[in-house]
């Protein structure tokens, strides 16, 4: 915590433009003198860049070979490389698969990341501001307890919440319903962390005091003053939290497996078990669950970056 | 009236901010706090799914139990086994990668994003297509390597050490490019006026990037260590979906690359023995801050030492 002030100098200093020696000896392989961020990229960076970027995509790229192919595709060697024409029958096969409940776990996964990732941008920022510019007795203990939070592994209490889950109010409890998997995700200690170290270097005091002058409530401050100003932060927390919400796997596998009523990744692993699987389904079914993060990198994918960056540069 | 603006106002000074941290402290109290203690005391008594009749004090039976129970240490093993083989390929590579993207880079902006392909896929998604790279007969895995010359195709399912790579391949995937930009973000923090200085004695790229650049960025080393540590100890989608029939939690035939989370799934909703699962999640809460604490230590002391 303390760093962040050094931290924020070295990022000024970091950004001060690069000075305009001329390159020294041929890029790439030796540097003078030079920050590495300063000297041009060799041929073989960029080789190995691309080279990096087609291990990273194939995988993605292949799933959606073989979710548009005949099962013989899987037998092919060398393996497949272009898609085959199949796509729309695979798909109409995964969505009428019994037991799996493809089209409503699709609809479920895009209720729970939404509603999660909203409420989270709400708590958290709302938090986060109360943490950066407001003075309350005990403010700093409770700030050390949100960052003490960011390290305990919650996975290892699903036992627990499970039985938690089938005590909460209602027929039978909430084990087995969305509630089971919004509840929990409704607030995150990566989001209040995230939102006070962005709000205070972005909300200057004296515009906060400006309108404690002109006598706006707390709320008032909030809604018109530190919104419009957090908004770069919003994105990429939401962003991360609809990211991560959507992929979550072993607690909604634990309350929604074997109910009729799954996420869209428990709908996959429903499509790959049983006694006949077929992985074209399979993978046609993997592809659509991926192709809404596909776009969501496509449009978001610099303040993705820019979140994770951030995030490290300033835990 | 006066007196009620003048309250209202003492209320938004005064309460004002503890209403807007309370959503975020309840529900952690009771969603993430509470589970882990309460945890504890499940530990200790026999509670099964199947029959609530059951359910009294086991005292420490269960930890006892989990002392001379071979799965548990099974598990244990190939939990240890996958995390060493996905994580220090993994950093490395990532501090490789970050080397390359530290640089005036046309398309910059692309090749960074174009690095977080694996994050946002769906672990389940990849893992399914892993699973038909890694099969014996048809895989793409053993048709590189027949390439190489390596003519007998590899059961990556038959043995504990080929299912550990082929399962350190998906984690080490996923991961190596949100290592790097953790990595890359770090290297930009360090000062220009290092390099000038360091420059005076020609040192090559590579060996300025181990000498120079990556004890500055130690402490984010440290961090990823941490994180890995964290996640990697409590592996569970991989390898259950790396089973041709996942729904058995079983991590192969004979246990072959059965983790610990993946052990506690198969015995709190398989054998319905929920007390037995809190116990092993306590074990594995135990083991993971043991170990993290260690690789913490491990790290800055190798660190410390390069420079």
């Amino acid at each position: 915590m303390t760093t962040t002030t050094d931290t924020q100098t070295v990022r000024q200093a970091g950004a001060r433009p690069a000075p305009p020696t001329p390159p020294k000896r041929r890029g790439g392989l030796s540097v003078v003198g030079r920050a590495p961020q300063d000297t041009p990229a060799g041929v073989w960076t960029y080789v190995l860049l691309s080279l990096t970027f087609l291990i990273a995509i194939y995988p993605i790229y292949w799933m959606f070979v073989i979710a548009t192919s005949t099962d013989a595709a899987l037998a092919e060697i060398p393996p497949k490389f272009l898609p085959g024409a199949e796509f729309s029958r695979n798909l109409r096969e995964v969505f009428s698969m019994q037991d799996v409940y493809f089209a409503e776990s699709l609809v479920n996964s895009f209720i729970v990341s939404t509603v999660v990732t909203l409420s989270v941008l709400f708590f958290c920022s709302v938090a986060g501001f109360a943490f950066a510019k407001l003075r309350f007795k005990g403010s700093n203990a409770l700030m050390v307890m949100v960052i003490l939070t960011l390290t305990v592994p919650n996975q290892l209490g699903v036992v627990a919440l499970y039985i938690l889950m089938g005590y909460m109010p209602g027929e039978g409890g909430w084990n087995g319903t969305l509630l089971a998997v919004i509840v929990p995700g409704l607030v995150s200690a990566f989001g209040v962390f995230y939102m006070r170290q962005f709000i205070l270097g972005a909300v200057p005091d004296e515009l906060i005091e400006s309108g404690r002058v002109d006598g706006a409530t707390t709320m008032r401050i909030y809604w018109s003053i530190v919104l419009p100003a957090i908004r770069p932060a919003l994105a990429v927390l939401g962003l991360l939290t609809f990211v991560g919400t959507w992929n979550d796997f072993q607690w909604p596998l634990i309350t929604l497996g074997g109910t009729d009523f799954p996420t869209s990744m428990v709908a996959l692993f429903d499509l790959a078990s049983g006694n006949y699987v077929l992985y074209r389904r399979v993978l046609a079914g993997a592809f659509v669950a991926t192709v809404p993060l596909i776009v969501l990198l496509f449009v978001g994918g610099r303040q993705i970056v820019r979140g994770i960056m951030e995030g490290a540069v300033k835990s | 009236m006066r007196g009620l603006s003048h309250r209202l106002h003492r209320f938004d000074v005064k309460q004002m901010p503890y209403v807007l941290i309370a959503p975020f402290f309840i529900l952690f109290a009771i969603f993430g706090l509470f589970p882990l203690i309460f945890n504890g005391v499940v530990a200790l008594r026999t509670w099964r799914l199947d029959d609530p009749a059951q359910d009294g004090w086991a005292g420490l039976g269960n930890f006892e139990k989990l002392l001379s129970d071979e799965d548990f240490w099974n598990a244990l093993y190939n939990t240890f086994g996958i995390f060493v083989l996905s994580t220090i390929p993994q950093l490395f590579l990532a501090i490789c990668i970050a080397f390359l993207l530290n640089r005036q880079l046309r398309g910059k902006i692309w090749f960074r994003v174009s690095m977080l392909l694996p994050y946002i896929t769906p672990v389940t998604a990849s893992t399914l297509v892993f699973l038909v790279v890694f099969g014996r007969d048809t895989g793409t895995a053993n048709w590189v390597l027949s390439l190489f010359g390596m003519d007998d195709p590899i059961d990556w399912r038959a043995g504990k050490l080929q299912s550990w790579i082929a399962i350190a391949t998906m984690v080490n995937w996923k991961w190596i490019g949100y290592n790097a930009l953790l990595y890359l973000a770090a290297m930009q923090t360090i000062p220009r006026d290092i390099y000038e200085a360091s420059a005076l004695d020609g040192a090559t790229a590579w060996k300025q990037l181990w000498r120079i650049t990556v004890p500055m960025i130690l402490p984010v080393v440290i961090f990823t260590v941490v994180l890995s540590t964290i996640g990697g100890l409590q592996l569970f989608t991989e390898p259950m979906l790396f089973e041709p029939n996942p729904a058995a939690a079983t991590g192969g035939a004979n246990g072959e690359w059965q983790t610990i989370a993946q052990l506690i799934y198969k015995t709190g909703w398989k054998n319905l023995n929920l007390g037995y699962a809190a116990a092993m999640s306590w074990a594995l809460f135990l083991i993971i801050v043991i170990v993290a604490a260690v690789n913490t230590l491990l790290t800055s002391r190798l660190g410390g030492g390069r420079r």
